[in-house]
């Protein structure tokens, strides 16, 4: 690991002018996924702000009667909500499903969300990746790819957005509030957090230097069935091939679809139309555009089956 | 036949001066400045009831203060990325990876390693039922396996529910499928899983 400077943030305001004036400076709260790549100087701050004493930690009901979720709140916590668990199990069952135990008993909120999107030749530092070293290539394409995106894809990148929790927030129309230096904030739809990789696959989100998480908003809970289901190489603590997170009421569905994309992958568009079309339909709506590779194909026949298995047992 | 008189050792002996003479010569390295030019700063932890303050490189992990620094060498290094669970211990009552997370992160927490599990003597519980179940081979898993699942039943009883609690609105229940699904942070690849879970279940009261 690199060498960096270490320091505590005093408050948000101090957190977010430090960032904005440090050069290649990093918040650290969890740390589990920034740490693990620094050790491989994948990562490479020079300094790292540490925000864990930040009073961002809680989670409270919302005038629109859903739930304020504070970017430090540990996944641990959030899964076991009595809320969460009550009102919204889809982000529950998506946090559960990822990473162990000791990693979601540190990991937070915003944290999860900042993950980087990986794959691979990320991790090797003696392969040529764009997202890793812009312009040097990517190994990816035409090489191993069981695990990475049939979707939103570039010729500069295939990376899968590897989290769960994210899909969860995707199908409830979860926003992002974002502060930044001046104490201005925004609201940002969960939707539009990631990005897809186009020609700057190492530009992952919508933040812009200097900004920070400090919740993530949960609407109002509508009556419905929530089920996330993840398929993987093992039982335990492996990223998901395809993961389906669903909230399925009585004249709605909305589906969001994890590890076939660099984001988590839905439309609504092809949603509306699904009472009508059938699931077949719906699956080939969704994966239109998807360039998937020989070796990738596989996941749009399992997300296709995945579908069809969690709406047929959970249609009204 | 000549005899050599040998002083008293054991293998706790031997590592601790290792990890000194570690210690003695990455500070030497960086009080000359050669190792990175990296800035020291000043942490207190309560390990297992102890406190320390230490001055430690910034960029110092939990996991490498405990051993190389304080000397608790009970808590191993396996991956030194969060796969293997070797490294887990305890800290304000949760289970982490130690080798994660910097030990400027943990200004002021109580942490528990193997070697605070059990009081001054004797040995906790989860140790005892390791050893008759012989829940390991090589035994390098070993440390984290514990502290790991003394963690994970406190996990169960605080109601904090696993990808397979059935019911999300319900009591999580000590099962052994519980068990395997919140131990999968912890590897051993010696394969002694099913002892493990001998052993944790004996603890737990299985049902």
């Amino acid at each position: 690991m690199r060498a960096f400077k270490y320091s505590r943030a005093a408050s948000l305001k101090d957190a977010a002018a430090r960032l904005a004036e440090t050069p290649n400076a990093k918040l650290i709260a969890g740390g589990t996924n920034l740490l693990d790549l620094m050790k491989l100087q994948i990562e490479t701050p020079e300094a790292l702000i540490d925000v864990n004493g930040l009073p961002l930690d809680q989670i409270e009901v919302t005038q629109e009667g859903g739930l304020r979720v504070g970017a430090l709140v540990r996944n641990t916590d959030l899964a076991a909500d009595v809320r969460v668990r009550r009102d919204y199990p889809v982000l529950s069952r998506a946090i559960l499903a990822g990473a162990s135990q000791q990693l979601r008993n540190r990991a937070t909120t915003a944290g999860n969300l900042l993950q980087r999107t990986r794959c691979p030749y990320f991790y090797d530092t003696d392969q040529p990746c764009n997202k890793r070293k812009p312009g040097s290539g990517c190994s990816a394409i035409g090489g191993y790819s069981r695990g990475l995106a049939v979707i939103g894809a570039s010729e500069s990148c295939i990376a899968t957005y590897p989290g769960d929790m994210a899909v969860a927030l995707r199908v409830l129309d979860a926003t992002v509030q974002i502060s930044d230096a001046d104490g201005e904030t925004r609201d940002l739809a969960l939707a539009d957090f990631h990005r897809l990789p186009g020609d700057a696959p190492q530009v992952e989100n919508d933040l812009e230097k200097g900004e920070i998480i400090t919740s993530v908003t949960l609407p109002k809970p509508v009556a419905s069935r929530q089920i996330y289901r993840k398929i993987r190489d093992r039982a335990s603590y492996a990223f998901a091939l395809v993961s389906v997170a669903a909230v399925i009421g009585k004249d709605f569905a909305r589906f969001a679809i994890g590890g076939v994309a660099p984001k988590p992958w839905r439309s609504e568009t092809a949603e509306r139309e699904l009472p009508q079309q059938g699931v077949a339909r719906f699956s080939q709506a969704l994966f239109a555009d998807a360039t998937p590779t020989r070796e990738n194909r596989f996941k749009i026949v399992l997300a296709e089956r995945v579908l069809q298995s969690t709406w047929t047992e959970n249609r009204g | 036949m000549t005899s050599f008189p040998l002083p008293p050792v054991d293998r706790r002996t031997v590592l601790a001066g290792a990890t000194a003479a570690a210690t003695a010569y990455s500070t030497g390295l960086s009080a000359a400045g050669l190792a990175s030019g990296a800035d020291e700063q000043t942490v207190t932890l309560r390990v297992n009831g102890q406190t320390h303050a230490l001055k430690l490189e910034e960029r110092t992990t939990l996991l490498d203060a405990l051993r190389e620094h304080i000397g608790l060498t009970g808590t191993k290094k396996g991956c030194d990325h969060g796969q293997c669970g070797a490294c887990t211990v305890i800290v304000n009552g949760r289970r982490i990876n130690s080798c994660l997370t910097l030990a400027l992160m943990h200004e002021g927490d109580a942490v528990t390693t193997i070697e605070g599990l059990a009081g001054r003597d004797g040995q906790h519980p989860m140790q005892a039922a390791f050893v008759k179940h012989d829940a390991f081979q090589c035994g390098y898993c070993t440390s984290g396996q514990i502290c790991s699942s003394v963690a994970m039943l406190d996990e169960i009883k605080a109601g904090i529910p696993s990808h397979v609690t059935e019911d999300l609105n319900a009591e999580p229940k000590r099962t052994p499928e519980e068990v395997r699904e919140r131990m999968s942070g912890n590897i051993c690849r010696c394969g002694a899983y099913s002892n493990i879970l001998d052993a944790i279940n004996e603890v737990s009261g299985a049902v």
